[in-house]
């Protein structure tokens, strides 16, 4: 608990951590309360006229079917933030798995498979979740899948850095001094040493996954109407921006305010988990 | 006397792009049940390629050229250690032979308890309930004097002082009660005054528990070598110069290079001499140690082949 305050304390000091802490929580409370925040149905056509200006009945004015936009942003939070963050969790275990096996069994199986991360680095990683998405079809969570998918080389690549400098270390030569298997070692023992890497570089790496997925909803291949996931929002207001801009604006500036509290909140992350540092003399 | 490691013509050589290299040269020798062997003799003498060898943990451009390690294992199997695949060798490892590492400080994992470290151990290699390994852990690390250790099994390797942490190492070693325990300069990172603890625990605990237990001992400091061990194995340049009993070792030594080794060792009475060196330095082939020195049972001294040495010894 301690250590729990002095990392909190960490993040407050810092600005740009503090308000993107506070975003989050916002946007994650306004998520799992959604059905009290929202002031009307999502999806009800008609609650109001068409495309409507910004007004107290409506916070951020309706869209081409009368449908509230506050309401449909709020509701939206649950697909952005979830998708995002199971995308991130499924790149980051098959990373982890992929990354460590090869350092750890070393030799040629290092030798392949970091050749195929190469190859999977030299499509930009965009066009693999397209690519992917084109082959599985299109639905919200084929993106979510491409997504995290096209994020393994990275994710691979850094965790297999990390496990191989711990691998070195003597604890580990320990362990196969103790007749440990390869898995178990690999496992219990790597692993949970290069944990403070991995938790950083999936925040890190979350920002990015929601802009993706919100863009390739955008495209039309992620969320279908009349799912009010951001990116979708953005894309079915786009014919009408010229006169009902709110029907873009806002689904975008919390798009742009999610992904940017995520990364100061990732930028913090580490300097916050990092037992050297300290609050009191200013370093931080 | 059983005899429980059997270490004969053991070649072990590094693969470089500069060609081969010997880094062992044809060593034999035996380890008997419950004794303390020590190996003595300089940086690159081949100390720790020889427990290397035995744990089958070379680096891989290691390999060994000829020879066999012959272990007597807990059912009194006979196993050919270079002759193991990985998995079986995983079943002696930690179990029939144990390691005690140079650096207690970087050798347990930071992110577990230590309690958690020698339990996972345990069940390793014992079938045996959790709440019994977990019984056994805390009856471990009391036995090599470690205060309060239902407390300190809940502690992480950084709450621990250097000396304490190899005690938890030592206990890693003796959780399955092995034959052979390898200590590679367990106090050459630790003060003197830990150091002292050390040594009186490990004879403590040889005096008493483990008695069976054997300790191969690989260290420079021949101080330890006269308080600890019961036979002396002097090796340098990846030979077996001399194998005695301590006495005859330190009392009467027969090779050059181990009465170099006494002579090196910085007197403090002495005030006002240039302290002794060796004049070779590693990788000087001028000494000759084509074969150990062995003192004959009539108290000669000879420089025979194994085989040779075998026939007379047995006839």
């Amino acid at each position: 608990m301690k250590n729990f305050s002095i990392i909190l304390k960490r993040f407050l000091l810092n600005k740009g951590s503090a308000f993107g802490g506070i975003f989050l929580l916002i946007i994650i409370i306004g998520a799992i309360f959604a059905p009290l925040i929202a002031p009307y149905n999502w999806n009800e056509v008609d609650t109001g006229p068409r495309l409507a200006p910004p007004s107290w009945d409506f916070l951020f004015g309706t869209d081409i079917h009368g449908r509230d936009v506050f309401s449909r942003i709020v509701y939206g939070a649950r697909y952005s933030l979830s998708v995002g963050v199971i995308s991130v969790l499924f790149g980051i275990v098959a990373g982890s798995i992929f990354g460590i096996t090869i350092a750890y069994i070393g030799g040629r199986v290092d030798i392949i498979g970091s050749r195929v991360i190469d190859v999977m680095f030299g499509f930009p990683s965009f066009l693999l979740s397209l690519l992917v998405v084109a082959i599985i079809g299109v639905g919200l969570w084929n993106v979510v899948f491409a997504v995290g998918l096209a994020s393994i080389p990275h994710f691979a690549r850094i965790i297999r850095s990390a496990a191989l400098q711990v691998k070195e270390q003597p604890y580990i030569e320990a362990c196969v001094n103790m007749g440990f298997g390869k898995i178990r070692i690999m496992f219990n023992h790597i692993l949970p040493n290069i944990f403070p890497i991995i938790i950083v570089i999936a925040t890190m790496d979350l920002g990015g996954a929601i802009i993706s997925i919100a863009s390739l909803s955008f495209l039309g291949l992620g969320a279908q109407p009349p799912e009010p996931e951001w990116g979708a929002m953005l894309s079915s207001g786009r014919e009408y921006m010229r006169y009902a801009p709110w029907t873009m604006i806002y689904p975008g500036l919390f798009l742009f305010l999610t992904v940017m509290s995520v990364n100061l909140l990732g930028d913090r992350l580490s300097i916050a988990l990092d037992a050297r540092q300290s609050v009191d003399k200013g370093k931080v | 006397m059983v005899e429980i490691l059997n270490v004969s013509n053991l070649s072990t050589a590094f693969q470089s792009d500069y060609g081969s290299k010997q880094a062992l040269k044809n060593i034999s020798f035996k380890i008997n049940e419950g004794e303390v062997l020590a190996l003595v003799g300089e940086s690159g003498s081949g100390k720790t390629v020889t427990s290397l060898s035995i744990m089958g943990l070379l680096p891989n451009n290691a390999y060994i050229q000829e020879g066999n390690i012959n272990l007597i294992d807990k059912k009194n199997n006979q196993v050919n250690i270079l002759k193991l695949t990985d998995d079986k060798h995983n079943l002696i490892r930690g179990n029939d032979i144990s390691m005690v590492f140079q650096e207690p400080m970087t050798c347990l994992n930071p992110t577990m308890t230590i309690g958690d470290q020698i339990v996972e151990v345990i069940l390793n290699h014992k079938k045996i309930s959790k709440t019994k390994a977990v019984k056994e852990m805390i009856d471990l690390l009391g036995l090599v004097e470690i205060p309060d250790p239902t407390q300190r099994a809940r502690e992480y390797p950084h709450q621990l002082s250097g000396g304490m942490r190899q005690r938890v190492m030592i206990s890693i070693a003796l959780a399955c009660t092995p034959k052979l325990i390898i200590a590679d300069e367990p106090t050459s990172a630790l003060d003197v005054t830990i150091q002292a603890q050390l040594l009186q625990l490990l004879m403590k605990l040889k005096n008493s528990i483990v008695s069976k237990t054997s300790i191969l001992f690989i260290t420079h400091d021949l101080g330890i070598v006269r308080e600890l061990a019961d036979r002396v194995i002097v090796m340098y340049q990846g030979r077996v110069l001399e194998i005695g009993s301590v006495r005859q070792i330190l009392k009467s030594p027969l090779h050059p290079y181990t009465r170099g080794l006494l002579a090196a060792i910085p007197a403090l009475a002495k005030k006002g001499h240039r302290l002794a060196t060796i004049s070779s330095v590693v990788g000087d082939e001028d000494i000759d140690t084509a074969y150990p020195l062995t003192r004959l049972k009539d108290g000669r001294q000879v420089s025979l082949s194994p085989q040779a040495l075998e026939r007379i010894t047995n006839g």
